[in-house]
């Protein structure tokens, strides 16, 4: 069994260890809110926390996150309430398809935690791995940036 | 909630950024994408494919080391209905027989219970093939799939007239659509031997007709249901029939709900790109810069089947010669069969390939002239009242001058170089997209929407238009809303489900808004109007009548080839460094005419994702083929921009309304891909005084030219 924590509760998994982190999510957990976009840790789709940490989960194998703490798309809102991130993608209209939205909001959610007044640069550099096909990126940059402003 | 009844007092939606129908859905993790859907007794699929690009197929026998018993198998043999998968003709089977026309042909598909057996099994079908000599690149090919012929004027005596006659060929390349959700179909067999679709996916008509006739079922045993769709650019217009149909059999063969997503590298090896294309202009210019004639041939390469390339080509050869009046103009185009994996649908349709040559021809034909090429444009560009290549009058929103001048007084000032190896230029491009079927194809299409209300008075929207990123769910509910008078949280919009909601047509074409919203929006008038004599329920149904004044002549491709255009000015700025030839685009301003944006924020987020389609189409995007197959068939290798690459892009939207569309809206789904690669091209000209006929610019290319 492997043991760890998603978006704060305990599970405990009999899977293989090499098997995907991203395959455990979704097909073991039902959590398909994180997306395979690529399988090969370029896209970004699949983006998760370990430990607040951004990780492609197509490339960890399950045995890595043992006692780890994991993040995902579900875990966002609390009781129903959007968070400020979630809230400013729908507002600025960052989410288009939305299939890359998950990694994305992943992606800024751990940028806002280190660093909760980013530059427009930082937010470049943070989403730097999280491929959108819709946007041109630039309301996702916007969306982000309004959070530091709201957080400030 | 007390619902309102209908004034002319609610509030108007249109023209508000109303929050997004399924927005919350989306930054939850809740939209369920094809392959978040669940079928607890599914089985997986998988594609098995040729591994030479032509020739004929011997033999496809079954190892008898693997147990075949864990799978099933379908070949041609399996197919119960015709084998092809319906599209314009006949020609590409959902299965090959005998025949091989190109490297991912696919030869034979397996449905097991997982991933693992798959692999297994795949690794034990032995194929013998009898290779053909292939034909691979677009000058070798002599088999046309389509031609396009259009003729205003007298070009060869205009041409004889001119003082100045510019030539010159372009090139560019494929392109890969490269939605993050890759293709997929989930088939489900039904007791009575019917089946349904769900996939990922944008014209669920299309999916219902080709799976109809491969599978021989009545229409009424078929449903095709889209999921969430995330990104489709044209990429899953027409390939998803092929995979549906796949998914279809292996459904029936195995008696259990299959499965059929493909993995990213099979994505972009397999499926359909943007047509790779040569065009050559000859124009003829006076001594003060009077455009005279042009004389153009555009050839796409179409793959190895036709898919839509007689439309893409068409509408390709239709904007050749650029948003521009001239009085002689001569157009051949070209569509030709090569040993490739056949090319399809793309955001612009052909048109970000002819007016890249087009717009750039403009500055050849200045820099020839002496002349600023903006001026060139002012002198040359469509007003109202003036003929396009097709011998179309233009009467009304011509937006040639508001985009061109928007762009212009929004363009920062060129950037000064940091560094002794860095030039910085700035390149403009003038673009325009008809929004529709071209000519009678919406008339032929005949299109029917409906609008219902409950006896609650809910009201209800149902059209076959997809949501894939582009908002029509939304746009659709505001139209409708506007048109009732009835606030925008009352109108809902039925699932494009094939089995609830009419046909529509296809959802591409920067048809939605324009076509389908118009006919929407006379359907809720209808309501309304009858809402204030009848009580609820009730529905309205109404079908596409095309206007009396829309003329075309299919023979002679002739007159009114759209009801309108949009129109698009992009100034893009980019940074060269000469040491190592790459090309940075820094800054992009994207002028647009929609006619009326139905909600502002999403008509930018439609500019700024295809401007940076097609920034991506310029600079970095580019397929590399070897032995008919492409080589870099990974999201390693085959690049696109990062949120690092992209530009600062600022979106002015100049409404200039059509009077045929909903609220004075045309399509815009396609023109931002037109517009970019061209001013970046210019730009880089611009930086280094190079000019780089041919897409993309990659480094490669630039330091040949920047050392010769």
């Amino acid at each position: 069994m492997i043991a760890f924590k998603v978006n704060g509760v305990r599970v405990s998994i009999d899977a293989p260890g090499a098997r995907r982190l991203l395959d455990v999510l979704r097909e073991e957990l039902g959590m398909t809110g994180t997306k395979e976009g690529c399988g090969e840790g370029e896209c970004g789709a699949c983006s998760v926390l370990i430990d607040g940490e951004v990780v492609n989960s197509c490339l960890v194998a399950v045995g890595q996150v043992e006692e780890c703490a994991l993040e995902t798309v579900e875990g966002l809102a609390r009781d129903g309430e959007l968070t400020a991130i979630q809230q400013t993608f729908i507002d600025y209209g960052a989410a288009q398809c939305g299939i890359c939205t998950p990694g994305m909001l992943m992606a800024a959610h751990a940028l806002l935690q280190r660093n909760p007044t980013p530059s427009e640069t930082d937010v470049r550099m943070a989403i730097g791995g999280n491929l959108c096909r819709c946007t041109g990126y630039t309301k996702i940059i916007e969306a982000i940036l309004a959070c530091r402003t709201r957080a400030s | 909630m007390a619902v309102p009844l209908p004034s002319e007092e609610a509030k108007a939606s249109v023209g508000v950024s109303v929050p997004r129908r399924e927005g919350h859905d989306k930054v939850t993790g809740r939209a369920r994408y094809t392959d978040d859907l669940e079928f607890p007794d599914a089985w997986r699929g998988k594609t098995v494919r040729s591994t030479i690009p032509r020739g004929k197929l011997k033999s496809l026998t079954l190892d008898p080391a693997f147990d075949w018993a864990q799978v099933v198998v379908v070949t041609a043999a399996d197919v119960p209905g015709e084998n092809v998968v319906q599209l314009i003709k006949d020609d590409q089977p959902a299965l090959a027989e005998r025949e091989i026309h190109h490297r991912e042909e696919p030869l034979a598909l397996i449905a097991g219970p997982d991933r693992d057996t798959l692999e297994a099994a795949a690794r034990h079908v032995r194929i013998e093939y009898q290779s053909l000599d292939p034909v691979l690149h677009l000058e070798h090919a002599t088999r046309e799939l389509a031609r396009v012929d259009i003729d205003k004027g007298d070009v060869d005596h205009a041409l004889q007239e001119a003082d100045t006659i510019v030539e010159r060929e372009f090139r560019a390349g494929h392109q890969e659509q490269l939605y993050i959700e890759p293709q997929g179909a989930i088939a489900v067999p039904s007791d009575d031997g019917g089946i349904t679709i769900y996939g990922s996916l944008q014209c669920p008509y299309y999916v219902h007709k080709a799976v109809v006739r491969a599978l021989g079922l009545p229409d009424d045993r078929v449903v095709v249901v889209p999921a969430e769709v995330g990104g489709a650019f044209g990429g899953k217009e027409e390939y998803p029939s092929l995979v549906a149909i796949h998914a279809a059999l292996l459904a029936v063969k195995a008696k259990r709900p299959v499965r059929l997503v493909y993995e990213r590298h099979e994505d972009i090896a397999a499926t359909t790109k943007r047509h790779p294309a040569v065009v050559r202009h000859r124009t003829g210019v006076t001594k003060d810069g009077t455009l005279v004639a042009q004389d153009i041939e555009f050839v796409l390469d179409g793959g190895a089947y036709c898919t839509l390339s007689p439309v893409v080509l068409s509408r390709g050869a239709i904007h050749a010669a650029g948003p521009y009046s001239c009085p002689n103009v001569r157009i051949r185009a070209r569509a030709l069969a090569t040993n490739t994996p056949p090319n399809g649908a793309f955001r612009g349709f052909g048109a970000p390939q002819s007016q890249f040559a087009a717009e750039l021809m403009v500055e050849h034909v200045a820099e020839a002239l002496g002349m600023s090429s903006i001026d060139l444009r002012r002198e040359w560009m469509l007003r109202v009242g003036d003929t396009t290549a097709t011998s179309q009058q233009l009467n009304e929103s011509v937006g040639t001058e508001l985009v061109l001048d928007a762009a212009l007084q929004n363009a920062p000032p060129v950037a000064v170089p940091s560094a002794p190896n860095l030039r910085h230029g700035r390149g403009v491009s003038l673009v325009y997209h008809g929004s529709g079927f071209t000519g009678s194809g919406e008339k032929y299409l005949a299109s029917t929407v409906a609008i219902e209300c409950t006896a609650e008075r809910e009201f209800r929207v149902l059209t076959s238009q997809t949501e894939m990123g582009q908002g029509t769910n939304t746009i659709l509910s505001q139209i409708a809303a506007n048109a009732l008078g009835v606030p925008y949280e009352t109108v809902t919009v039925a699932p494009q489900d094939t089995s609830i909601v009419p046909n529509s047509g296809p959802t591409v074409a920067s048809r939605t808004v324009m076509v389908v919203g118009a006919l929407l929006a006379d359907a809720a008038r209808e309501l309304r109007d009858k809402l204030t004599t009848e009580r609820p329920p009730m529905r309205v149904d109404k079908t596409y009548v095309q206007p009396e004044w829309i003329q075309w002549d299919d023979e002679r491709y002739h007159g009114d080839a759209y009801p309108a255009f949009a129109f698009q000015c992009t100034v893009a700025d980019v940074q060269v460094d000469l040491d190592t030839g790459e090309v940075r685009v820094t800054n992009l301003v994207a002028a647009l005419d929609p006619g009326r944006a139905i909600h502002p924020v999403m008509a930018e987020g439609q500019v700024e994702g295809g401007v940076l389609q097609a920034v991506g189409y310029a600079t970095l995007e580019e397929m590399k083929m070897e032995d008919g197959g492409f080589v870099n068939d990974r999201l390693a290798t085959y690049i696109i921009p990062t949120s690092l690459d992209a530009p600062k892009i600022k979106t002015v939207l100049v409404e200039n309304p059509y009077s045929g569309g909903p609220f004075g809206a045309k399509g815009i789904g396609e023109i931002p891909m037109d517009g970019p690669a061209p001013a970046v091209m210019a730009a880089i000209h611009d930086a280094t005084g190079i000019w780089l006929d041919e897409l993309p610019a990659t480094p490669e290319k630039l330091l040949v030219a920047l050392s010769t």
